[in-house]
C-alpha cells in the first residue's frame, strides 16, 4: 500500500516534470512531428480497420433491434451516437494504448536498458525534455484525430451495412443522424474524452518506460503494465466523464 | 592541488543503503594522461565513474574537477560542466534511432548554433579520426561491436572535451578492434590534450596505453603505480590480477560454511 502511494507520487512528479520541460518540444516542433509519425500515422491502419468493423457490427445489431419496433430508419442515429459519445473515444483509446502506448514504453525502456538515456544525461541533455516530452505531446495530439477518424469510419461502416446492404432509406439514415447529434453535447464531449484519454494513456506509457528496470524482463513487464493500467484507467475515466457530461440529458 | 591536476578525489565514500561500496578513496588525475582504474567485478569501479560524472552523490568526501566539487554543483552547473566531459559506455550506447552521422552531430546540434554545413564538416572530421568516415550513413544496428564503440568515441569527442571516461571499453572486442580502440584512446588523449579515465579488466591492453593505474578492491585502493611499477609489483593482489591467477587475495570460493559440514559428513571427514 505504502509502495503504491509512493509510486503514485513519483509518477505525478514525473508528469509535472514532463509538463515543465516541454518547452524544448515546442521550440523544436520537428521533434514532435517525428513522434507524430510513429504514434499517430502508424496507428492509422488498426484504427481504420477496427472503426469500420465496429461500425458494421453496430449497423447490423442496430437494424436487428430497431426493425422490431419499426424504427429501422433510426439506425444511423444509433450508430453515430454510440460512436461519437462512447465507442469512438473508448475503443480508439484502448487500441491506441495497445499499439502506440506499448511501443512508447518499450522504446523508452530499451533506451534506458542500453544506457542511451544515461549517455544523454552525460552529454548534458535532459532525457525528459528530449525523449519523454516529444513522445508525450505527440500522443496527446494524435489521440483526438485517431478517435475522430475511428468514429467517421465507423459511421461509414454502419452506412455500408444499413443502407447499401440491407436497404434502409438513405435519406432517413443521414437526416435522422443529423437531427439527433448535438454539436455541444455529443461532438465536443466526445473530443474532451479523447483528449483526457490521450493525456492518460501517453502519460502512463512514458512513465512506465522511464521507470522500467533496465533488463529484458523489466521492459516486458513495463510494456504489459502500460496496456493493463491504461485500459483500466480509460474505462474508469470514461464512466466518470460520462456521468458528469451526460447527466440529466433527456 | 597542483596546476596540472584535473580530477582530485579525496576521502570518497559511497554506500547503497547499509552496503558500503567505496571506502575512503583518494586519487589524483593529471591533465593529458590516461589513467586506468582496475579491479574485479563488483569492486566499485563503475560507481566511481558515476560519482566523477555527478550521476550519484557521495556519502562523504568529494570529487573535484577543474577546481569544482561535483556534488555541490546545481543541476544547470553540472550540465555546464558535462559539456566539457564525456563518457564512453560499455557497449557504446549509440542512439539507435539516429544514423552514425546524426549520433556524432547530436551534441553539436543540442549545444551549439553551428550551421549544418559546419556540423557536416566537423562530424566527418571526427569520423575520419576513428576511421569510419565512410560509415556515416549507416544505422547503429548495421555496425559491429568494435565499430559501434569507435562511433561512440567519435561522438564523445564531438565538443573537444577536457575529460573522457571509458566504462569497460574493451569488453567483447576481437583482438584487432581491441588494439584499435586502445590506440585511439591514447592518440586522442595526446592529440586533444585531454584526460582519459579508463575503467577496465583488460590488464595487458591497458598496460600498453595508460600512464597510471589504480587497483580497486572491495571499495578501497589496493595498489597504484605506473605500468612499469605494476608489472614489477610483488603485492599479492596486483600479482594475482596482472597474471590472472585463480586464487589469492581474491578467493576462488565465495565465503561459505566448511565443505564437510555443508555436505553433512561426520567428524571423521572434517
Amino acid at each position: 500500500m505504502v509502495d503504491s502511494i509512493w509510486r503514485l507520487g513519483y509518477a505525478s512528479r514525473f508528469f509535472l516534470l514532463t509538463l515543465l520541460k516541454s518547452g524544448t518540444s515546442f521550440r523544436r516542433f520537428d521533434l514532435i512531428i517525428r513522434e507524430l509519425y510513429f504514434t499517430g500515422v502508424l496507428s492509422l491502419i488498426i484504427i481504420i480497420v477496427s472503426g469500420l468493423f465496429v461500425g458494421m457490427v453496430l449497423g447490423l445489431q442496430g437494424y436487428e433491434t430497431l426493425q422490431r419496433f419499426g424504427a429501422e430508419s433510426a439506425v444511423g442515429t444509433m450508430v453515430a451516437l454510440s460512436l461519437v459519445r462512447e465507442l469512438g473515444p473508448v475503443v480508439a483509446a484502448l487500441l491506441f494504448a495497445s499499439r502506440a502506448g506499448s511501443a512508447i514504453t518499450a522504446e523508452i525502456g530499451l533506451m534506458k536498458a542500453t544506457d542511451q538515456l544515461a549517455a544523454m544525461e552525460m552529454m548534458a541533455v535532459d532525457p525528459i525534455a528530449r525523449v519523454v516530452a516529444p513522445r508525450f505531446w505527440a500522443g496527446v495530439i494524435s489521440m483526438p484525430f485517431l478517435a475522430a477518424l475511428f468514429s467517421v469510419v465507423g459511421v461509414f461502416g454502419g452506412y455500408l451495412i444499413a443502407v447499401v446492404l440491407i436497404g434502409v432509406d438513405e435519406g432517413s439514415f443521414w437526416s435522422q443522424m443529423q437531427n439527433a447529434i448535438d454539436f455541444r453535447y455529443d461532438i465536443v464531449n466526445g473530443i474532451i474524452k479523447t483528449c483526457v484519454f490521450g493525456v492518460a494513456v501517453t502519460a502512463i506509457a512514458v512513465f512506465e518506460g522511464y521507470d522500467a528496470s533496465p533488463t529484458a524482463e523489466g521492459v516486458s513487464g513495463a510494456t504489459t503494465r502500460t496496456v493493463v493500467t491504461s485500459s483500466l484507467v480509460i474505462l474508469g475515466l470514461d464512466f466518470v466523464l460520462t456521468s458528469v457530461m451526460f447527466r440529466g440529458m433527456s | 592541488m597542483t596546476s596540472e591536476t584535473l580530477v582530485e578525489i579525496k576521502g570518497l565514500n559511497f554506500s547503497y543503503g547499509q552496503r558500503s561500496i567505496l571506502k575512503g578513496i583518494d586519487m589524483t588525475m593529471l591533465r593529458g594522461k590516461v589513467i586506468a582504474i582496475m579491479g574485479g567485478s563488483g569492486s566499485g569501479k563503475t560507481t566511481l565513474l558515476r560519482l566523477i560524472g555527478g550521476a550519484i552523490r557521495p556519502s562523504s568526501g568529494y570529487v573535484k574537477i577543474a577546481g569544482k566539487i561535483v556534488h555541490e554543483l546545481k543541476r544547470d552547473e553540472l550540465f555546464k560542466m558535462r559539456r566539457k566531459m564525456s563518457m564512453l559506455f560499455q557497449f557504446g550506447a549509440l542512439f539507435t534511432d539516429l544514423s552514425v552521422f546524426d549520433n556524432v552531430a547530436f551534441q553539436m546540434r543540442e549545444h551549439t548554433d553551428l550551421s549544418e554545413p559546419m556540423i557536416r564538416d566537423l562530424v566527418l572530421m571526427k569520423l575520419q579520426t576513428v576511421g569510419l568516415r565512410g560509415a556515416h550513413d549507416l544505422m547503429p544496428a548495421q555496425l559491429s561491436g568494435g565499430m559501434a564503440r569507435r562511433v561512440a568515441l567519435a561522438r564523445s569527442i564531438a565538443l573537444d572535451p577536457i575529460l573522457i571516461m571509458y566504462d569497460e571499453p574493451f569488453t567483447g572486442l576481437d583482438p584487432i578492434s581491441l588494439t584499435v580502440i586502445g590506440n585511439l584512446i591514447r592518440r586522442l588523449t595526446d592529440a586533444l590534450g585531454m584526460t582519459s579515465i579508463v575503467v577496465t579488466h583488460d590488464v595487458q591492453e591497458s598496460l600498453k596505453i595508460v600512464d597510471y593505474i589504480y587497483f580497486v578492491s572491495e571499495g578501497v585502493i589496493a595498489a597504484h603505480g605506473t605500468p612499469a611499477e605494476v608489472r614489477g609489483s610483488v603485492a599479492p593482489f596486483v600479482h594475482q590480477f596482472v597474471h590472472g591467477e585463480e586464487d589469492g587475495p581474491v578467493p576462488f570460493h565465495y565465503p561459505a560454511e566448511p565443505y564437510a559440514s555443508d555436505l553433512k559428513l561426520g567428524a571423521g571427514f572434517a
